[in-house]
């Protein structure tokens, strides 16, 4: 199943490579990354999705915390979250099409942000299925170019800071409740 | 507060956080800092390759506790670090390397002798830093050697550019203190979690101790020898877990593991509980994970919470510091009824001692588990053995009773031929008062033995007893077992070890009968400097019991019985 990490680093040079190589070197696949600044100077924010079964989620987050450089590890699979991601579209757009191109764009609620005598740029942010939807409708206009991010998750309300905390291990698998972390 | 160069500012540092010896290989990158290194009170060893210098700074640690130094240019010097770094890696051992790096401005060019060394040593090293400043240096430093020991320890690599050597900035010690936030140790053990443990210990009936590395890195001896006495739980060790518990001590049975004793293993297979303390469930001492003690519920103790459900799954987990584990839970252990539990592990053994070399007539053969025997007679237990890898290495696990904690040093995890004459270099220089003994095969003595010059030089006493069978004898045994006994690239021509030796100016003597052995251990022993034995064995010989890669762990291919063994000797 796929598995979303939200991971707090430094800012250090390499620390991108870093959490990258630990996820290869373990022998499992990043679906995706996105990595960016957050409101703390020095801190960035990789949000990382790695497909693995739930015991090993457990050993890939508490290998992530190993590292150094890394501040804090949040498994949010499980928990009610938000996820974005973003994409920058641009579609041939002729006289006759634009209006009808433009009217997609508001059922999608994703906006225009360039027009040009042959096209148009379209920036949509939402799940990845909504994304691909609007590229479906899209794509018989003539689709141009699509840059895609990796997906952004942040989890819903105030929730004190569940499963994995700063400076702390992962818990137990879910799968087996019998187990007990005292980490 | 006063200004220095980052090379001077880099051996204050060392100095300061301890460091007394190092061991490196000059080169042009790292000129600046050699040259620096003659005015601070630090013995440089001089090594014969790179890679020596790393097993060195290896031997140091595991021998003393103290994080080993190792030093060495960019490239090429660098480069041949990463074997020594790896092994380090594997077992948790806390050294330091310090690389020589091309100037700031030539990174990425391709300068001479540039390579990317953290990049090369990213995944076998705990942590690594380019420095690329002078002010960087003290606290890069600072906090290479708090991240090296703390938590689960393991090798930092600190790469700093020639120009960062080079030039100056005002320096201050107390400044550079690094953050907390680096360390990784466990957190304090839960009450929940120490309670479902000792429910778990006092409802066993057959429970066992399986003892790591872990309880020497969290110098937990004490605490798990009080452990043992207080319970009467019996004990297997892992080959790092060796001197954990004094190979006299009633509990303790012995290894577990591919060529761990069969009781050991049968015993592991039989229980209702494993109390795994600071081990990691090994390919090495589990065997087919499916069918791994399947009988037992499992607590498993470790400061990594990586390691805790990553081969077995466990029904406690503590991800704590042993020590602290250990001594939360003294007050409330007590003393198990085991009489039937030691009764079946005495069964057991069963032929085990009549299967034993050991026990076996002087059929005029020297056997290399007679050579480790003996040693172990004359030194009392009590020498530093430092191991290499293959057939010796698991016989000296078996014939040499280790009493102390850190008298056993091997590449375990690894399994890094050539490690054991560089590393005995290192431990000698941590322990001078120690009695060291290298036993090594005639594979990987080969592979190192460059580093002989580094002990003339030194003027180093160590005792080096090479089990000298002309094949790469643990490949040889698995071609006999498993290739049709098609010896491909084992059969080994060495050179004359003794005249080798007597080419460094080392004393050395060939030993081909049974009754020459304690004869000339006793004389090396007496002997000031470093002595060399060339002990001709059996050329054939294998190490048992022996669990396949990936059999069962109960299923182990044993020792033919005395007879049919001596009766095609004679």
């Amino acid at each position: 199943m796929l598995i979303t990490y939200v991971v707090h680093v430094e800012d250090k040079p390499g620390v991108l490579n870093r959490v990258a190589s630990l996820v290869r070197r373990r022998g499992y696949n990043i679906e995706s990354l996105t990595v960016g600044h957050t409101d703390t100077p020095g801190i960035s924010r990789i949000t990382l999705v790695v497909d693995a079964d739930p015991s090993a989620a457990a050993r890939i987050e508490a290998n992530l915390y190993k590292l150094v450089h890394v501040r804090r590890v949040e498994n949010v699979t499980a928990l009610p979250t938000v996820y974005r991601y973003l994409a920058l579209i641009k579609v041939t757009a002729t006289v006759e099409t634009r209006t009808q191109i433009m009217q997609i764009v508001d059922v999608f609620r994703a906006r225009v942000v360039d027009v040009a005598t042959d096209s148009l740029m379209i920036e949509v942010t939402g799940t990845d299925d909504k994304i691909d939807g609007l590229l479906e409708i899209l794509r018989p206009f003539g689709l141009l170019e699509v840059a895609r991010t990796g997906q952004l998750a942040m989890t819903r309300g105030n929730l004190p800071r569940a499963a994995s905390t700063e400076r702390h291990a992962p818990e137990a698998e879910p799968v087996d409740a019998a187990i007990s972390f005292s980490v | 507060m006063e200004r220095l160069t980052g090379a001077e500012i880099l051996w204050d540092c060392l100095v300061r956080e301890g460091v007394t010896d190092v061991f490196g290989y000059p080169g042009g990158a790292i000129l600046p800092s050699y040259d620096a290194m003659l005015k601070y009170p630090i013995r440089h060893v001089l090594v014969r390759h790179e890679q020596g210098a790393t097993h060195m700074a290896d031997g140091y640690a595991r021998a003393s506790g103290r994080v080993g130094v190792a030093i060495a240019t960019s490239g090429p010097g660098a480069t041949n670090m990463v074997t020594g770094i790896a092994t380090a890696m594997m077992d948790s051992v806390p050294i330091v390397c310090i690389t020589g790096q091309v100037g700031s401005k030539l990174i990425g060019t391709d300068a001479f002798q540039e390579t990317d060394i953290t990049g090369i040593t990213l995944p076998v090293t705990k942590h690594n830093y380019l420095v690329t400043r002078a002010d960087e240096v003290a606290p890069t430093i600072r906090e290479a050697f708090l991240v090296a020991r703390s938590g689960r320890p393991g090798p930092v690599l600190i790469d700093i550019t020639k120009d960062a050597q080079q030039s100056s900035c005002l320096y201050d010690w107390d400044a550079a203190a690094p953050s907390e936030s680096v360390v990784r140790a466990g957190t304090p053990p839960t009450d929940t979690s120490l309670r479902q443990a000792l429910e778990l210990i006092r409802q066993a009936e057959r429970p066992l101790v399986l003892a790591g590395h872990g309880i020497l890195l969290a110098e937990a001896t004490e605490e798990f020898r009080q452990f043992v006495d207080t319970t009467g739980i019996p004990v297997a060790v892992t080959l790092l877990g060796i001197g954990a518990l004094p190979a006299s001590h009633p509990s303790n049975l012995g290894m577990m593991g591919m060529h761990g004793e069969a009781w050991v293993n049968t015993a592991i297979q039989e229980a209702d509980l494993l109390i795994a303390l600071g081990m990691r469930f090994d390919d090495r001492v589990t065997g087919n994970l499916k069918t791994y003690a399947v009988n037992a519920k499992k607590i498993h103790v470790d400061i990594d919470p990586a390691e805790i459900g990553k081969n077995v799954p466990v029904d406690v987990g503590i991800a704590s510091d042993l020590r602290d584990v250990l001594r939360a839970w003294q007050p409330s252990l007590g003393r198990l009824q085991l009489g039937g539990w030691y009764d079946r592990i005495t069964e057991l053994k069963g032929d085990s001692a009549v299967r034993d070399i050991q026990n076996m007539p002087d059929d005029g053969h020297l056997y290399a588990a007679h050579v480790i025997h003996d040693i172990w007679r004359v030194t009392e237990g009590r020498a530093i053995v430092v191991t290499d890898v293959g057939q010796h290495q698991m016989w000296e696990a078996q014939y040499y009773r280790h009493e102390q904690p850190r008298s056993l040093i091997t590449s375990g995890g690894l399994g890094t031929m050539g490690f054991a004459l560089p590393a005995a270099i290192g431990a000698k220089i941590a322990c001078p008062d120690a009695e060291v003994w290298v036993v090594v095969g005639d594979g990987g003595f080969q592979m190192t033995m460059c580093e002989l010059a580094t002990i003339a030089q030194e003027n180093v006493k160590i005792n080096i007893a090479i089990i000298n069978n002309g094949y790469l004898g643990m490949v040889r045994q698995w071609q006999e077992f498993f290739y049709d006994r098609r010896y491909a690239a084992t059969p080994l021509l060495s050179p004359d070890f003794v005249k080798l030796a007597q080419a460094f100016g080392i004393e050395a003597h060939r030993v081909e009968a049974r009754r020459d052995v304690v004869p000339t251990v006793e004389a090396a022993r007496r002997h000031p400097g470093t002595v060399l034995l060339d002990f001709r064995v059996e050329q054939e010989d294998s190490v048992f019991p022996m669990v396949p890669a990936g059999a069962d762990l109960h299923r182990m291919i044993r020792r033919p019985t005395p007879l049919a063994e001596t009766g095609a000797d004679r």
